[in-house]
């Protein structure tokens, strides 16, 4: 049974369409991921989901009711972690939870308890009556999750939930995540970072300028845009481009990069001994798995978008 | 959906569990107390939000009512009520005290509906926080407006006491100050919080506003003399001025200033007309800026 169904839905600033007409289902207790660019229109699908953005076209529906008739029930079944940490930092840790509690009308007597459990739960017990000022990146980002569990969401809307921080902060970030997802919370995520989208999601969309470009859970995603694995050799930028005639029967898709050039072969090894054999010697050769990232950027393209 | 609802959670049994411990209201028993009270539970969080600075705000409100009273009501009372035998019928410092409460507080709107809204709106994005949770940009506004106006009640409580220390107050109507005060500054703060509400950049327009709208207001809407004691080509800015109007409202209850009943109406009507017509306006950037 899905608790988000999205039909035809369109957002348009003037004459852009952030969102361009997409379709999407998300099911209870899935980790679902919108994948993609920046401006390919995530953020503004996860705001029109809460009802903070009003759509121009299209259906929306969160466990059945419209976000933008049922706001205040909508929001209430919603855990929304924001790109950019809005806690107030003038508060301790503590405070901003009870504070935030308290706008969902839950009584204090309810958030004393919750607020404990959940600063336990983002490992920041000790820092309960630290002000938010003096956190580190990593510290915040848990506290903004652990107040968008405030009220006990049945959904958790995670806008780019690790943008900005360190390995080591990102590896404790998922571990919290995948603990709520065990618990069957549904998770709805936007990231860029495709470890991560295979780390926490079941099943995701790839987003480009507005529109779905492609879904599936990751390793469906990259069995069906690309092979099993990735040769990657570099001949020195100036020969690159000039030994790619002599590799095109190699692979099933040949990309030439200014460093490098990649073969997408379903045997990686068998094409590097190929290249060798035809007297091509490349400076380093590495032959890896075929990732998301691969996807991703066959989907999305390589131009940079700012 | 059947999800974990199918399962329940028996309390205390499994402490680690997090998502859903049943413990919360249910979030339609949540979405309906927020929408009857939601303007309440945020004006909630400004006040506590307050206390990080609760020092100045005492500071200010203990101190300006004693600087004031004492150099303009006692120092240059002492040579007005020798030179000029008092204002209107009394003291000076009966006549001015009135005057610097409802100036005073005017002009704390001034600070709490500039700065505090960019930053809502683009520094610490906290409007942006409580819009996702259940309440609304029209309660988040009313909650802004109800926070600050009962900072400005305890403020005037406090400059009413000072006034009465001072024995600058001879009617016992006089504590409606209470209510007058804070009322002119909401008629001078809502229209401001409207304003501010539609500021980007970096606020470069509050300090116009101060040097060029609320120093001039001070200066010249009939706190220190009546408005006509200045010359008729320049009284229109005590017209224009809840300052003005909240004063004269002021000195009624607080010395008995004799006023026709039709002008009290009048002040009345301009102080709740911008209050109210301010209010509107937040109401709707609010809402507009926050559902995007």
């Amino acid at each position: 049974m899905s608790v988000i169904e999205a039909r035809g839905l369109v957002k348009s600033y003037g004459d852009l369409n952030a969102v361009d007409g997409i379709d999407f289902e998300v099911a209870a207790g899935e980790s679902f991921g919108l994948l993609g660019p920046n401006g390919a229109g995530k953020s503004t699908t996860m705001r029109m989901i809460g009802g903070t953005s009003l759509r121009t076209a299209g259906t929306l529906t969160v466990l059945g009711m419209d976000p933008e008739v049922q706001g205040p029930d909508v929001r209430a079944n919603l855990g929304v972690i924001p790109q950019q940490d809005n806690l107030d930092t003038e508060l301790r840790c503590r405070e901003n939870l009870i504070t935030y509690g308290r706008y969902f009308g839950l009584p204090r007597a309810y958030l004393q308890q919750r607020a404990d459990d959940l600063l336990a739960f983002a490992q920041l017990t000790e820092k309960a009556n630290e002000k938010v000022d003096n956190l580190s990146g990593g510290m915040k980002r848990r506290l903004t999750i652990a107040r968008g569990l405030i009220n006990e969401p049945r959904i958790l809307l995670l806008d780019e939930p690790t943008t900005g921080l360190d390995p080591q902060a990102r590896h404790i970030l998922w571990d919290r995540l995948f603990r709520l997802k065990e618990e069957g919370v549904t998770l709805v995520v936007t990231t860029h970072f495709m470890d991560e989208a295979e780390q926490l999601c079941d099943r995701l969309v790839v987003m480009d300028h507005g529109r779905i470009v492609a879904e599936g859970s990751p390793a469906q995603l990259i069995r069906e845009h690309s092979t099993r694995e990735v040769l990657e050799v570099r001949f020195g930028s100036d020969r690159n481009a000039a030994v790619v005639e002599q590799l095109a029967d190699l692979a099933e898709r040949i990309e030439v990069l200014p460093d490098r050039v990649l073969l997408y072969s379903a045997d990686g090894e068998a094409a590097l001994e190929h290249v060798r054999g035809r007297g091509l010697n490349p400076v380093t050769s590495l032959v890896r798995r075929s990732s998301l990232e691969d996807v991703f950027l066959r989907l999305t393209g390589r131009s940079l978008i700012d | 959906m059947t999800d974990r609802a199918a399962t329940p959670i028996t309390l205390g049994t499994d402490s680690n569990r997090l998502a859903y411990t049943g413990r919360a209201l249910a979030p339609s028993v949540q979405a309906s107390i927020t929408r009857r009270w939601g303007w309440w539970l945020y004006a909630e969080y400004r006040l506590i939000n307050m206390r990080a600075y609760l020092q100045t705000i005492l500071i200010r409100a203990i101190g300006l009512p004693l600087l004031y009273l004492s150099s303009m009501g006692l120092g240059l009372g002492n040579l007005v009520d020798a030179g000029a035998g008092g204002v209107d019928g009394v003291s000076y410092l009966v006549f001015v005290g009135p005057g610097l409460l409802v100036s005073s507080i005017v002009m704390e709107a001034t600070g709490e509906f500039t700065f505090p809204v960019m930053s809502g709106f683009k520094w610490q994005k906290h409007y942006f926080a409580a819009a996702a949770s259940p309440l609304t940009p029209a309660q988040i506004a009313l909650g802004e407006v109800a926070a600050v106006g009962l900072r400005f009640i305890a403020e005037t409580v406090i400059f009413w006491l000072a006034l009465l220390l001072f024995g600058a107050v001879v009617s016992p109507a006089s504590w409606l100050v209470v209510l007058i005060a804070p009322l002119a500054a909401l008629a001078f703060g809502a229209p401001l919080l409207a304003f501010a509400a539609t500021q980007t950049d970096e606020g470069t327009q509050f300090s116009f506003i101060q040097r060029f709208i609320v120093m001039p207001m001070f200066l010249f809407a009939g706190t220190f003399f009546p408005l006509t004691a200045m010359p008729w080509y320049l009284q229109w800015v005590g017209w224009v001025s809840p300052m003005w109007h909240g004063t004269q409202l002021a000195r009624v209850v607080c010395y008995g200033m004799a006023n026709p009943w039709w002008l009290t109406v009048v002040h009345m009507a301009v102080l709740v007309g911008c209050t109210a017509g301010g209010v509107w306006a937040a109401i709707r950037v609010f809402t507009r800026r926050l559902r995007r």
